[in-house]
């Protein structure tokens, strides 16, 4: 090859390199390892994480059963070594299964059109946001403060340098709803985003009828976002939302430490222009045969640069491809099923506690530890073998005596038992 | 001739709607060992759905079937070559895809209590230490989701900079060769964006640099190797041009396969790069994603890092919140853990010598590629080619056949297309990035087929125009499908 | 090709003077030159435009080119025809495809721009 090229040695292939930004020496890392190498590294830093526990955790991140078949599908190499779907014609496999997700994340949230994913929940909420700003031409931002802590966080980073300020409003300490009242109090005729969480980060199912009335009165939208989406299975789809943003996770995503998951923006048919991510659409090909593509891309970044309507290009294909596949597997039944099994847990935990708030619930709740350290509490957990809840006290001062509790059809009775002896 | 692909057994596949019918169901629930709740009493009646329409009714063989199935419709890299230009289309070694998997790993809730999840972070300590050894820099953050979050997330630090400093400016500059999310990301972070033209030799016009850095400028966005394939050879006096006026020196690192062991942008003047683990570190692309976007900074920056940070106290690792200086956080949680550990496994496998082999091997089969394809098409810069290499449908379009002609007509031949029409300043182009996991032999192939293809044009364009023909799915109307968006599936 | 009824701006619009309202839309080089339109999207009725600033998009399916009001004014009625098919802007660019009509602000605006036979010499010497 060289000889082709002309060249004596492949280093004279950076001959040209000004040498004041050559690297002068080897880089300072060890020799490469063998496979065996390497699986003991990651078998031994999986035990240093330690196993065998049983989880309350959710608060963003569920641990649901994944059905064998997900991991059966992504692993095949031709949905896991592919590259975004720009030439259709050898693409229709990943094409076809971005329509149908698209398509059940519609059936899902009721919405008219679902793009293909946003990273996680909490930039599609931050992207949700900026949209409704284009769309109603103002800038304000109102959040619930019953919005997951660190979604508004991630808000924050995305709207401080585009002229929308946000500002949050709050929860009825009594309901753990939303503060309707307060809404009522800040809600401008600048504000053009609402944004509510259901069920809200504490697993309650929010009000979000009377919200989006509220914003709707004002001239604002109503952003509705949802972590958990396994309650999709069983609460009514919000139509009454402007735009849906939420994380799949939920659906055969494993927790992973936090990630990679699966955002995703559902919306009504008039607001797709303004909408951010790539879109499948229908299509035929020269023989007249169905066939996909992506389509309406002038809103991307590629096209519009620095017009476009968002700067992402990377989305989470093969996390929405999971998804697809659990939404198969579970289909119409199933995921009735898995949400009453959910319910089921959770009312059956928090019987034999005392949850904090009075607010229909769906599989989390919190709970008071009435003059004990929540820190505490699980370390006690700890050493019966269980991870108990999320104090909450990192994020809300006023509820540093609660943690935040999740049950899924994965808990057992036996370790909700000695959770709720030990709490209670 | 024996380059042309082969028809292979397609099935017929409905959508998993067209093939559900009522009752079917591929799912197994344990039985309840709790009593079940009722849901209209648990969440009032106002609140519970009635059955999800229209929603997937199949068996578990109807819905592996249907999966693979559509899987075959599918070009991937484990089929062939995939000369993609910028998007570093490398073998992805299947041991990652094994140690991501492991249930202590990738069934670790985020708020596991640290001293639970001290495995995982190790995992991101050593990713840390390894990229920033990899690219001269002083600090990493793992936060980023992918690399246009990492520009994001980078603009948004030397913001903060700049805004300590007394004032954030208002402009960044970004080379009319760049992809289009470092305009789309700049205009996040709130700057306007001003173009700066290349030079002939494809390079960034240092002149033109020089005039455009005012007091106004908050950074230069510049790729390295760029789009073209090109190494900046001004790079360093760039960097003193911008420091010298007070701004910051971004790198898009997007073509850091050309770079590894050879050269790092923290030694040549940069301030902040992202970096691809879905490129240079060999993470799946997964039909568009999930990558990741780390960012590495100097040490000015480094207050500014997202938060959490991972800090190490006494000999374990913790998450570090209290950072009064850091932008916030760009994403829920840490980073996209999962893509982290496959990202490290590709590290450990080469080790120092072997990644600097890499980008070797990467340059040189791009270089190859250049030498027996330039007789055939334009070669619009003659600068030295790096890991990368833009040639122009000049000759071929005066056979009125143009670049994505001949780009569908190259599946024929079994190889996914480069990349088409990018960069934009080259009119017509074919942007061809071969990686370090092309053997000689593939490469022959891609240049008989290239080759070919360009006698097609003279000979026979109508073949060429009319590309693809051996596909399951011949040319797409994507013009149709614009014009009255249908983009979702509904009952007939 | 290029009707002489019509004026023309160095941007590929035309204009179809009528004493003090002015019909605007771009010419069959600009639609030769977009490929097929897929999208336009047009301001609202009431929106005051300027002079060689951004009055709307046209769109392929790759690019999306801003179209620049020749003249100043007020738009008052936009073609409904476009909305539903956009194709029409391929087919009958100068015809049935014009795009918005505006009241004019500043009719002396339209002095400067050039008829169908500076046009045509002015996108022969852009090729």
């Amino acid at each position: 090859m060289l000889d082709v090229i002309g060249a004596a040695s492949v280093e004279d292939l950076f001959a040209h390199l000004p040498d004041a930004a050559r690297l002068h020496r080897p880089l300072e890392l060890p020799p490469g390892l063998s496979e065996y190498e390497i699986v003991r590294y990651f078998q031994d830093r999986a035990s240093q994480n330690s196993t065998g526990f049983a989880s309350f955790l959710g608060a963003g991140a569920y641990m649901h059963f994944r059905p064998v078949l997900v991991d059966t599908v992504v692993s095949r190499g031709e949905f896991l070594t592919s590259y975004t779907p720009y030439q259709a014609e050898i693409s229709q496999g990943t094409l076809t299964t971005i329509f149908e997700f698209q398509t059940m994340m519609c059936q899902l949230t009721g919405m008219d059109v679902a793009n293909a994913s946003m990273y996680d929940g909490s930039t599609a909420m931050a992207e949700a946001a900026m949209m409704a700003v284009r769309i109603t031409g103002k800038g304000r931002v109102l959040v619930s403060r019953a919005v997951h802590p660190e979604y508004r966080q991630v808000l924050r980073t995305y709207s401080v340098n585009q002229g929308m300020p946000v500002e949050e409003f709050g929860y009825a300490a009594e309901m753990g709803t939303l503060d309707l009242e307060d809404l009522d109090r800040k809600l401008d005729g600048l504000t053009g985003a609402v944004i509510v969480q259901s069920p809200n980060f504490f697993g309650i199912v929010e009000r979000v009828r009377e919200a989006a009335e509220l914003a709707h009165e004002r001239g604002a939208l109503l952003i509705l976002v949802f972590t958990e989406a396994v309650s999709l299975g069983i609460l009514r789809p919000s139509v009454e939302a402007d735009i849906v943003a939420g994380e799949l996770q939920s659906f055969a995503i494993p927790p992973s430490y936090g990630g990679p998951y699966a955002g995703v923006i559902a919306t009504h048919e008039k607001y797709i222009r303004q909408m951010p991510g790539r879109l499948v659409g229908q299509a035929v090909d020269s023989n007249g045969n169905r066939a996909f593509c992506l389509t309406l891309a002038t809103r991307e970044q590629h096209i519009r640069r620095e017009k476009a309507t968002s700067n992402i290009c990377t989305n989470q294909a093969l996390l929405a491809l999971m998804a697809g596949v659990f939404m198969t597997v579970y289909g119409k039944h199933g995921l009735r099923e898995l949400a009453e099994q959910n319910l089921a847990k959770s009312h059956y935990l928090a019987g034999k506690l005392r949850p904090r708030f009075c607010g229909k619930f769906f599989n989390e709740f919190a709970i008071q530890l009435e003059g004990k350290s929540p820190e505490r509490v699980n370390r006690r957990l700890l050493r019966k073998k269980i991870i108990g809840g999320l104090p909450l006290g990192r994020f809300y001062p006023e509820l540093a005596d609660s943690v935040l509790l999740c049950a899924t059809e994965t808990s057992r009775r036996a370790d909700m038992d000695t959770l709720a002896e030990v709490l209670a | 001739m024996r380059s042309r692909v082969r028809p292979n057994i397609s099935f017929n596949e409905p959508l998993i709607f067209e093939r559900s019918s009522p009752g079917k169901v591929a799912y197994q629930l344990p039985e309840l060992d709790v009593p079940a709740a009722d849901p209209l009493a648990a969440l009032g009646p106002e609140n519970t759905r009635s059955e999800i329409e229209d929603f997937p009714e199949v068996s578990e063989v109807e819905a592996i079937r249907h999966y693979t199935r559509l899987s075959t419709w599918n070009y991937a890299i484990e089929y062939g070559m995939y000369p993609l230009g910028s998007c570093t289309m490398k073998y992805n070694p299947r041991i990652n895809e094994l140690v991501a998997r492991l249930d202590g790993l990738a069934l670790t809730h985020p708020y596991r209590p640290e001293a639970l999840a001290q495995g995982s972070m190790e995992i991101m300590a050593r990713l840390q230490a390894s990229l920033a050894e990899i690219t001269g820099m002083d600090a990493v953050t793992l936060q980023p989701a992918a690399g246009a979050q990492g520009e994001l997330t980078a603009l948004l630090m030397i913001r903060a900079l700049l805004a300590s400093r007394g004032n954030p400016r208002r402009k960044v500059l970004i080379p009319d060769s760049a992809h289009g999310t470092n305009p789309a990301s700049a205009a996040i972070a709130g700057y306007a964006v001003q173009n700066i033209k290349s030079n002939d030799a494809g390079m960034l016009d240092i002149a033109a640099l020089e005039q455009s850095v005012t007091e106004d400028v908050a950074a230069l966005m510049v790729t390295n190797p760029n789009t073209l394939g090109i190494f900046e050879e001004n790079i360093v006096h760039a960097a003193e041009v911008l420091h010298a006026r007070g701004a910051l020196l971004y790198m898009d690192g997007a073509n850091m396969n050309a770079l590894m062991g050879i050269a790092r942008p923290g030694d040549f003047g940069v301030d902040a790069l992202h970096l691809n683990l879905h490129k240079t570190f060999s993470t799946p692309h997964g039909g568009g994603g999930p990558g990741a976007g780390p960012v590495a900074v100097k040490q000015s920056l480094e207050p500014f890092l997202p938060i959490p940070r991972l800090r190490s106290v006494g000999k374990k690792w913790a998450w570090d919140y209290e950072r009064r200086h850091s932008i916030g956080r760009v994403r829920a949680f840490y980073g996209s853990f999962g893509v982290l550990v496959r990202a490290l496994a590709y590290i450990l496998a080469h080790g120092g010598p072997g990644l600097r082999k890499v980008t070797l091997d990467a340059v040189l089969n791009a270089n190859y590629l250049r030498k027996k394809l330039e007789g055939v098409y334009e070669l619009p810069y003659q600068s030295p080619t790096m890991h990368e290499v833009v040639f122009s449908d000049d000759r071929q379009a005066r056979h009125g056949v143009r670049t994505g002609e001949i780009a569908k007509r190259l599946i024929d031949y079994g190889f996914h297309p480069y990349t088409v029409s990018f960069p934009l300043i080259v009119r017509g182009a074919l942007m061809i990035e071969p990686t370090e996991t092309e053997t000689k032999h593939e490469l022959d192939r891609y240049v008989e087929a290239m080759t070919q293809i360009a006698e097609e044009v003279e000979n026979d364009p109508e073949i060429v125009k009319g590309a693809p023909h051996e596909t399951r799915t011949s040319r797409v109307d994507e013009v149709a499908a614009a014009r009255k968006p249908v983009l979702r599936w509904k009952p007939v | 090709m290029y009707p002489d009824n019509l004026r023309y701006t160095k941007e590929h619009e035309w204009v179809r003077l009528d004493g003090d309202t002015a019909v605007i839309g771009i010419t069959d080089h600009a639609q030769q030159e977009l490929g097929d339109i897929v999208y336009v999207d047009l301001p609202k009725q009431g929106v005051a435009v300027e002079q060689g600033k951004s009055l709307g998009t046209v769109e392929s399916v790759k690019a999306v080119s801003d179209i620049y009001a020749p003249l100043s004014g007020e738009v008052i009625e936009i073609n409904p025809l476009l909305a539903d098919a956009p194709e029409k802007l391929n087919e009958d660019p100068h015809g049935e495809a014009w795009l918005v009509k505006i009241r004019l602000r500043a009719p002396a605006e339209a002095e400067k721009l050039m008829s169908a036979a500076e046009y045509q010499t002015y996108i022969g010497a852009e090729k």
